[in-house]
């Protein structure tokens, strides 16, 4: 079953792009940035995990350890970079971002160099055959991994005090911090959590692509997509825009042609922002901005 | 208010004044602009200076416009390196494949760039912010990958070849000297019509909708066709440059033509000083220069332009021609917050 397999391979990305969704859309209610340095948190997951393995580390410890690493680089960057902006107009932190963007391309390639890298699958199972088409145990992991996280955001924002006093800060920096919130805490936190959401990504895609200095900036720009598609700064639109994109464009390339792979993302923003501009969860009109 | 040159104003300001002949004063830097091409063309012999004093040429042709559009309307887009790559396709393709004079070759790149800025920017100058610079992004994507897929028109990823030389008569622009003086002509000419706009009635309906575009709406300004005109103005200025960018490197590929491109354009226009004419001209030979002084970075390069970038924008947000000003403007003791704070929300 030809669709079925593209089907398979669409849920398979398109969890991905949900999670780089998420990471921006998160990031996005908490401080109103748009931060384009957000695929290079996947590259340099997915590079971390390959040099965890290569130093021998076993598998969890080697994913925890990239994301922890990755967190730690994206709170070091929203100080260092991004509180000192006096006046945080959108045109300067998008050239701040893309130039952070830049400047981790940068140390990615003298750190590992413009070489390759591949990790062995999570597990080695044979595919799963259903009705024809086949399902890597790969695919199962990253659904798995994926969904979880997500739980986890959700419990996190739903259930703690600290989650709680995100959202606050999400709605009214001010008024937060007249309760009492430390709200530059819960920007830096929103940073951490933002990059190892990235970071996250970035390990799940390791077994299943080439792992190089510049695997971030599509990926980033087509979670970004997705994050645009279902509603910026909604979690569940950030998982719907990021599904939906996957199977989108497992459907185009494998019912058209694999040359539109990457313009598909960026015909769904467009048409999205022309139709609906806060996204397909979220307010209908984006007044805000 | 300024005048057509802005020059009798400044040096009032300034404290010293100067004597000049009424029927000169609004063309004064224009001339002196033209006397310097002329100078440098005459002087610089080093084919590699004149080359590299072209690039910035071209890349303040693009500055100019995308500076009409982000400094006077206070729209922003990411996507202008999209129209600087139909303009050089366009006429690479005309010339090319269909063997069309290259001076064809730029009425089709400004004819196909103006249509489909026009269809572009109908749906998306509705846009703000964030979300207007996300849909100039997209736009700009898809271009890009139109370039790189078409490979039967475009040449595909590999690039494009043998785009001929432009003539005219008999003479071709074959020497440096005689792009260079080409290519700052047009330069100058687009200087001289973002002047004009700028002080005519439609320039002040656009920095209107720069301050607030409800209030230019409630003074019957019709604020939709107005950023409209000006977004396809940038884009014929990016047009043109990519329409002479092609003919002097006679080899164009997608690459070029990328999202970072389209950043750097901005950033032109944000590291000069938005709204200012000679802001664009600085910030595009600022980075023109900077990648040919950061190679001796080698595997830096990088890294060391990605911390310029971070640091310009974090210490001088509203450019360097603006930045130096403040600064000279507190080393004399004077208030100048005040006078920050009416430009801080460009684009809310």
């Amino acid at each position: 079953m030809e669709f079925l397999q593209y089907l398979f391979s669409g849920i398979t990305s398109g969890a991905i792009y949900a999670v780089i969704a998420v990471g921006f859309s998160m990031l996005y209610s908490a401080t109103d940035l748009i931060n384009f340095a957000h695929g290079e948190f996947v590259m340099l997951g997915a590079l971390c995990l390959v040099t965890m393995k290569a130093i021998g580390m076993p598998l969890p410890i080697a994913f925890l350890n990239a994301v922890l690493i990755v967190g730690l680089i994206g709170l070091i960057f929203e100080r260092l970079a991004i509180r000192p902006v006096k006046r945080p107009q959108p045109i300067v932190l998008v050239i701040i971002t893309v130039g952070a963007s830049i400047f981790f391309r940068g140390m990615a390639m003298i750190l590992w160099g413009k070489d390759t890298y591949s990790v062995p699958p999570f597990s080695d199972h044979p595919p799963i055959i259903i009705s024809g088409a086949a399902l890597l145990p790969q695919s199962l992991w990253i659904l798995f991994i994926v969904l979880a996280v997500v739980a986890c955001l959700y419990l996190f924002y739903q259930k703690t005090l600290t989650g709680k006093a995100m959202q606050a800060c999400a709605i009214s920096k001010k008024a937060a911090w007249l309760m009492g919130i430390p709200a530059k805490w819960m920007v830096s936190l929103s940073f951490l959590l933002s990059a190892a959401m990235g970071a996250v990504a970035g390990v799940i895609i390791a077994p299943i692509t080439m792992c190089s200095y510049d695997m971030g900036t599509m990926l980033g720009l087509k979670g970004f997509c997705a994050a645009m598609l279902g509603g910026l700064g909604s979690l569940w639109g950030a998982l719907l825009g990021g599904f939906l994109l996957g199977i989108l464009e497992a459907m185009g390339v494998g019912f058209f042609s694999s040359s539109i792979k990457d313009a598909i993302a960026f015909l769904l923003l467009l048409f999205i922002l022309y139709v609906r501009p806060g996204g397909i969860i979220g307010a209908v009109q984006a007044k805000r901005f | 208010m300024s005048g057509p040159g802005g020059l009798s104003v400044r040096c009032r300001q300034s404290g010293f004044s100067v004597k000049i002949p009424s029927f000169l004063g609004p063309s004064l830097p224009y001339l002196l602009f033209a006397g310097a091409i002329a100078l440098v063309g005459l002087w610089v012999e080093n084919f590699y200076y004149l080359q590299v004093l072209t690039f910035i040429g071209i890349n303040t042709l693009v500055a100019l416009g995308l500076n009409m559009l982000m400094g006077y309307a206070g729209q922003i887009s990411l996507g202008h390196a999209a129209f600087f790559g139909i303009g050089a396709y366009s006429t690479a393709i005309l010339t090319v494949h269909y063997g069309l004079s290259p001076w064809m070759g730029l009425a089709g790149a400004i004819g196909i760039t103006g249509i489909v800025a026009l269809v572009v920017g109908l749906p998306t100058l509705k846009l703000s912010g964030y979300y207007l610079g996300m849909g100039t992004l997209g736009f700009g994507m898809i271009v890009h990958i139109l370039f790189r897929e078409w490979t039967s028109m475009t040449g595909g990823a590999s690039g494009f070849v043998g785009i001929p030389p432009l003539s005219v008569g008999n003479y071709t622009f074959y020497s440096p000297t005689a792009y260079f003086s080409l290519v700052w002509g047009t330069v100058l000419i687009g200087v001289i019509i973002c002047r004009r706009i700028i002080d005519s009635r439609i320039g002040r309906a656009l920095r209107s909708v720069h301050d607030s575009e409800a209030a230019a709406r409630a003074m019957g300004i019709d604020t939709h066709m107005l950023k409209l005109q000006v977004f396809v103005l940038s884009a014929l200025f990016a047009s043109v440059a990519g329409f002479l960018y092609a003919h002097f490197v006679t080899f164009i590929s997608p690459g070029t033509f990328d999202f970072l491109t389209s950043v750097r354009m901005v950033t032109m226009v944000v590291i000069g000083g938005m709204a200012s004419i000679w802001g664009a001209l600085l910030g595009a030979a600022l980075l023109t220069l900077l990648p040919d002084w950061l190679h001796t970075f080698s595997e830096f390069e990088m890294v060391v332009y990605g911390l310029i970038l971070m640091v310009v924008m974090i210490l001088l947000p509203q450019g360097l021609t603006r930045g130096i000003l403040d600064l000279w403007e507190k080393s004399k003791g004077e208030d100048i917050d005040i006078k920050g704070e009416s430009d801080g929300d460009s684009f809310r």
